[in-house]
């Protein structure tokens, strides 16, 4: 059994015994294996060339990475907390994202760290900053719910020749385990995954939203309701075909993301099923999200903004009875 | 009037730098005994609510400038200052408050541990992203002084800090528009697991002043006297607008990171050495040698401390979690 967390280093140690060039640069993450331990045993493993520690300074690493990655070498750059990326914004948004458009120059690098709520870490240990690069071409946007594809997915996003954020959600690392198969596998970055069928009503999520819907699922089993649960996977690119394919299946569907509600990934989906499957709709879509406040930190507080299994089974009961 | 007050009330007598002494002992034993609570006690018991930085054996730094300072001087304190807070008059109950995410704390359970501030109190609250502080403490200065004030801001940092390009940006932009701020950086030699030498390949922290334009001194942070008197000679320079001046403060961190760290990758001998310097031990030292405390009052100073200390963490915990239907207020100011 790998836990989502042993499953992203297992990732991460298997490409860079594939080829040489790839490399990790980030804050403590040789000597210490990282804030959350994702890099622990690296430095052993694979030496000071390959597991560098760099100062305080996320632009600058980004920066180095998409220098790296022009000169041919495959960086994996970790954020100690995804909420820090915003301080290397114009290297990712500018630099990172606008070189093969611009030049014809490949980008293949890999940003990844943790994300997300539900550890009383406050507005800045907590934000899920995934829709700020959702809105800039050039760049893909990875978001696993589980070890499997945690592991075959930073396998695919260290080998992609175009700039990858990958985002880990940090209260899936211990919580989630599952078998992995035994030696090399991808999953394919751009593809959702139907993780469970049903013929009521559909839910299109990411990350930690596929555990709250399989919870809420299986409640909602017992009251004699299917909800099918579509995990996007990847968000940029999004893959439509089977969101699409989900909605024309059973009419009735929810968007629900940690992240908060306005500007978010669900907005975008719902626009484009409004556009594509207006007709196969018995129902309005319905979004679950956070609020449009930042990520509060008391735990009454946080309680109330997080999505969860329960606020999702009230919806879908409001949904299948629409 | 308890003994923790009157340490620092002597007026008369003993003198001027005894009553100073006093008032250092006083801040630099409180902020100890409120951050030992908080890492030995609160935090083991599964009180505490998130993440806890505390700075045993810095007490010295934000003690030592803070009372350089008058009330309309505007300070940011970095995670590791929490005397500043207690010497504008933030009581030990509001910071457990805050610590535990509940409506007492300064925040309201809105954000945690050491985030919080008060404009009132003249006091910015930090954001986590370490470094974001000084072109914001370059902007109040330039407030400061556009309004015609002769006060200053004051930014505290650690030598981590120093490597954000907003470190950079703000104290060139500061020194270019020659703004009343002073810089404070707490060289406690680690950024989370990252000794100085991987930090920065200049020596000093102080070595970077001159390529800004900017005065910088070197001072023993674990001497409270000379990081007061540092601290004046800064702010001195600032009020007579001349401009931002950098102190550096050798210090040691005598934690790990934050209360979950146990700090394996810093060399134990290192602790021991820097445990020999504890500026609260050798400001007791100084003070006792000086007859400017007698023995007997030290121990009663600290039973009253303690009882102090007992009393916030009480009420603390009795203070109510935020009401969950607040959670949308004030993200934007609120309609009358
Ligand atoms: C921009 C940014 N990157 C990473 C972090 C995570 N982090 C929190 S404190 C810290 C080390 C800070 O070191 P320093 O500035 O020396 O202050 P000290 O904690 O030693 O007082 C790190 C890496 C952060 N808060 N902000």
């Amino acid at each position: 059994m790998a836990t989502y967390l042993e499953a992203i280093r297992e990732g991460i140690g298997e490409e860079m015994e594939r080829d040489p060039g790839v490399f990790l640069i980030g804050e403590d993450i040789a000597v210490y294996g990282g804030a959350f331990k994702i890099t622990a045993g690296m430095l052993d493993r694979f030496g000071e060339r390959r597991v560098v520690d760099t100062p305080l300074c996320e632009s600058g690493i980004v920066g180095a990475a998409i220098g790296a990655a022009l000169m041919g070498l495959r960086p994996v750059a970790e954020m100690q907390f995804m909420d820090f990326i915003s301080c290397g914004f114009d290297q990712v948004v500018n630099f990172a994202a606008k070189c093969r458009y611009r030049w014809n120059a490949p980008v293949p690098m890999v940003i990844r760290g943790p994300s997300g709520g539900g550890t009383h870490g406050g507005p800045f240990h907590s934000q899920n900053p995934e829709a700020w690069f959702f809105h800039t071409p050039g760049l893909k946007v990875v978001a696993p719910a589980t070890p499997y594809d945690a592991k075959g997915l930073i396998k695919s996003s260290i080998r992609d020749n175009d700039p990858v954020l990958f985002f880990e959600h940090k209260a899936l690392y211990r919580r989630v385990k599952e078998d992995l198969p035994a030696g090399d596998y991808t999953v394919p970055i751009g593809k959702a995954k139907v993780v469970r069928e049903g013929k009521d009503l559909s839910v299109i999520t990411y990350g930690s939203g596929v555990h709250m819907a399989l919870e809420a699922a299986e409640a909602l089993d017992r009251e004699g309701v299917s909800m099918e649960i579509v995990d996007l996977r990847t968000l940029l690119p999004l893959d439509e075909d089977t969101v699409l394919a989900s909605v024309r299946k059973t009419s009735r569907v929810i968007l629900l993301h940690e992240d908060t509600l306005t500007g978010g990934i669900g907005g975008e989906l719902a626009a484009r099923i409004a556009e594509k499957a207006f007709e196969f709709l018995d129902a309005p879509v319905v979004r679950i999200a956070a609020p449009d406040t930042p990520v509060p930190f008391s735990p009454v507080l946080e309680e109330a903004f997080l999505p969860n299994a329960r606020k999702v089974l009230e919806k879908a009961r409001w949904l299948c009875a629409y | 009037m308890s003994v923790a007050q009157a340490v620092m009330n002597v007026a008369e007598g003993p003198g001027e730098e005894a009553h100073l002494s006093r008032r250092f002992l006083y801040y630099m034993s409180l902020m100890r005994e409120v951050e030992d609570r908080i890492e030995r006690k609160l935090y083991r018991q599964s009180k505490i609510v998130g993440g806890v930085y505390v700075a045993r054996g810095q007490e010295a730094i934000p003690v030592g400038v803070g009372l350089a300072l008058e009330p309309e001087d505007v300070v940011f304190p970095s995670h590791r200052d929490l005397a500043i807070y207690l010497m504008r008059g933030v009581g030990p109950r509001q910071i457990f408050a805050q610590y535990m995410g509940r409506i007492g704390g300064l925040t309201g359970g809105r954000d945690g541990n050491m985030h919080m501030g008060d404009l009132k109190l003249n006091i910015v609250a930090i954001i986590s992203a370490i470094g974001a502080c000084v072109p914001v403490a370059a902007g109040a200065a330039l407030a400061l002084k556009y309004k015609g004030t002769n006060n200053v801001a004051v930014c505290f940092f650690g030598d981590g800090a120093t490597s954000r390009g907003d470190w950079h940006e703000g104290i060139n932009l500061a020194a270019v528009q020659k703004l009343p701020l002073v810089l404070v950086c707490n060289n406690n030699q680690y950024a989370y697991s990252t000794p100085i030498e991987k930090q920065m390949a200049c020596a000093n922290v102080a070595d970077r002043g001159p390529a800004y334009g900017i005065p910088a001194e070197i001072v023993d942070g674990n001497d409270v006297f000379a990081v007061h008197e540092a601290a004046q000679r800064a702010v001195a320079h600032a009020r007579d607008g001349l401009g931002p001046y950098l102190i550096e403060c050798k210090t040691f961190r005598m934690t790990g990171h934050s209360a979950h760290d146990p700090a394996d990758y810093v060399p134990k001998e290192l602790f021991a050495e820097w445990e020999q310097k504890d500026p609260i031990r050798r400001l007791l030292e100084r003070m006792l040698d000086s007859g400017w405390i007698a023995p007997e009052d030290v121990s009663r100073h600290y039973d009253d401390l303690r009882k102090e200390v007992d009393a916030a963490v009480e009420w603390a915990e009795a203070c109510p979690y935020p009401d969950p239907a607040t959670l949308l207020d004030n993200v934007y100011e609120p309609r009358s």
